[in-house]
């Protein structure tokens, strides 16, 4: 009696799994239309949430899936955009070496700042990420030689192909779907499971046997690594690179993307992404305090819907299909 | 199998552990007994390597292992469970386990494959021995105390220790698991071979449990032996039984 109730959850369970699977699948597709039906403007501006979705889900991986306080995350993306950027400007080395030196050397400084800050937990954690985020900012900031300072760099020579808006549309939308494929498998292998292990009980974790200090660094260089992939998409799209890109409000932004689709959500950062991406260019248009609204939906979302939109989603879904197995779990 | 001699922990002037002594030998149930504030807890801490020794050492099948760090004892075949339930809250029960048993594989650092194909079988086996089958898919947040603390111990079993740590596994339960978890006990040490150190303030459950006693007190080993030679004790009596006889009395 037990077990068939049991094989029958599990079955409805799978039927499911494989009708949201062909849903998904379907969204995807109509993102390959877009070049052909929207207006160069709406094209473009999808273009870049979708390097800023990528940019926020890499966060939602170490911060959701690692429970790790990065509050400085904007320094991979920006160390990534400037690497590429220094690399296509002042040298004649191959475009390809410097598409793929932005996410290394991304995750090379996300190992420097990383390594000093898994020896602490929770805030003080979050508090150092600033703190040696803020000094990588203030290098880049002040290296007028190497970074063109406070001026940035523009106008960086990209090849030809990537100047039509449907060729570059492309570029960011698959890049963005690979990365979030790898991301995915990431969290579902058993380095995944023990990260999310580490994340909700440390010590534990220490308990059989992990070397949670070095799981963490491997995941906060990983997150580096794909944010510094956002970073180079960013530097193909734009062109340039200024240094508010690492400034500790690109952080917070990105944070709050997190926030409002929901942290610990696979989808719920690109939600993000786009609403906030969205929304501050209509906002734009009427005034120029971007922040201050940014500080309303902050705080409505922490008072409110602390889970996010997806969080949220997700929590009625359950509570709609299996009354019962409310408390079961599923996402996490 | 474990060797403690002269340990020494030092706390900002207060010796939680003065100069504790203890010899397990391969298979046994052995416990720590001692009233509340004798240094148990901290006695497996430093054993464990959650502390840090000031003094003394530690040796585990004739390897030193004293001030090791945890996941390093872990991996030699130490495993705890903690007397405050640790355990990974929004994980569901089956993963809990599932996460022990990659991580004893050596699987924890794999990066690719998926995780819920993996070790399913040897995963189902612990759970359904410690009677959690209905609760496999539960979160384990949503679990009650005592199916908590029942968790807490598979997930220290689930890596398949030689040696296991029982910090107060029955401290908050009621008779009924208690009992339960003093027959898992026994099954564990008698089908599994495992060897096992128990600490528990429930001194009739304590003889009627181990093999071997060592008592605790004020930081110090008082005596070691066998139940019968500890009841027996005078010095033992005097620190440590007599004031419960008198309290019961």
């Amino acid at each position: 009696m037990m077990s068939s109730i049991f094989e029958s959850i599990s079955l409805q369970k799978r039927k499911w799994s494989g009708f949201s699977r062909i849903i998904l699948i379907a969204i995807w597709a109509v993102f390959l239309l877009p070049p052909f039906v929207l207006s160069p403007y709406a094209n473009y501006l999808l273009t870049g949430i979708f390097i800023t979705a990528l940019f926020a889900s890499s966060l939602n991986y170490v911060l959701g899936y690692g429970g790790l306080l990065q509050f400085h995350h904007a320094v991979p993306f920006g160390v990534g955009a400037y690497a590429a950027a220094i690399i296509l400007t002042k040298t004649e080395l191959p475009f390809l070496l410097a598409i793929l030196a932005g996410p290394v050397i991304a995750a090379a400084i996300s190992f420097l700042i990383g390594w000093f800050c898994v020896r602490l937990r929770g805030l003080y954690f979050g508090m150092l990420t600033l703190a040696l985020g803020q000094l990588v900012w203030a290098i880049i900031y002040r290296w007028n030689a190497l970074t063109g300072g406070d001026d940035g760099i523009h106008a960086v020579p990209v090849p030809e192909f990537l100047g039509s808006p449907t060729v570059m549309y492309y570029v960011s939308f698959l890049g963005f779907t690979v990365c979030l494929l790898i991301l995915l498998i990431l969290i579902k292998s058993p380095f995944g499971l023990i990260l999310k292990a580490s994340r909700d009980n440390p010590v534990r974790a220490e308990g059989i046997g992990v070397n949670v200090r070095r799981h963490q660094l491997i995941a906060y260089v990983t997150a580096g690594f794909f944010a510094g992939i956002a970073g180079v998409l960013f530097v193909l799209l734009e062109r340039s690179v200024t240094p508010s890109m690492l400034y500790w409000n690109k952080s917070a932004e990105v944070l709050i993307m997190c926030l409002i689709g929901g942290i610990g959500t696979f989808l719920g950062p690109t939600l993000g992404a786009a609403i906030l991406v969205i929304l501050s260019m209509v906002i734009g248009v009427y005034t120029e305090y971007w922040l201050l609204v940014l500080g309303l939906i902050l705080l409505t979302l922490v008072l409110f819907l602390p889970q996010g939109i997806l969080g949220l989603a997700i929590e009625l879904f359950r509570k709609f299909t299996r009354p019962n197995q409310a408390t079961k779990g599923g996402e996490n | 199998m474990l060797q403690v001699e002269k340990l020494v922990k030092n706390f900002d002037g207060f010796q939680a552990v003065a100069d504790a002594n203890l010899q397990v030998d391969q298979g046994q149930i052995a416990a720590v007994i001692g009233p509340n504030g004798a240094g148990k807890s901290t006695l497996f801490n430093l054993i464990t390597g959650h502390l840090t020794a000031s003094s003394g050492q530690i040796t585990f099948k004739g390897q030193p292992i004293t001030n090791l760090p945890p996941h390093q004892i872990c991996r030699l075949g130490v495993s705890r469970s903690f007397q405050l339930i640790n355990i990974f809250n929004r994980l569901t029960v089956f993963e809990n386990i599932q996460a022990a048993v990659l991580a004893e594989r050596g699987k924890s650092g794999m990066m690719f494959g998926f995780a819920a194909k993996m070790v399913v079988e040897e995963t189902r086996q612990i759970i359904k021995q410690f009677g959690l089958t209905r609760f496999a898919d539960t979160v384990c947040s949503n679990l009650s105390y005592g199916d908590q603390k029942v968790l807490e111990i598979a997930i220290s079993f689930a890596c398949r220790p030689e040696l296991l740590l029982l910090d107060e596994p029955t401290a908050g339960m009621s008779p009924e698991e208690t009992q339960k978890i003093v027959e898992l006990v026994k099954t564990l040490s008698r089908e599994h071979g495992v060897t096992i150190l128990i600490t528990e303030h429930d001194v009739d459950l304590v003889f009627d449990l181990a093999q071997k006693i060592m008592v605790l007190h004020q930081g110090r080993t008082l005596a070691q032996g066998l139940p019968e030679e500890i009841r027996q004790n005078k010095q033992v009596q005097e620190a440590y039984l007599g004031e419960l006889n008198h309290a019961r009395a």
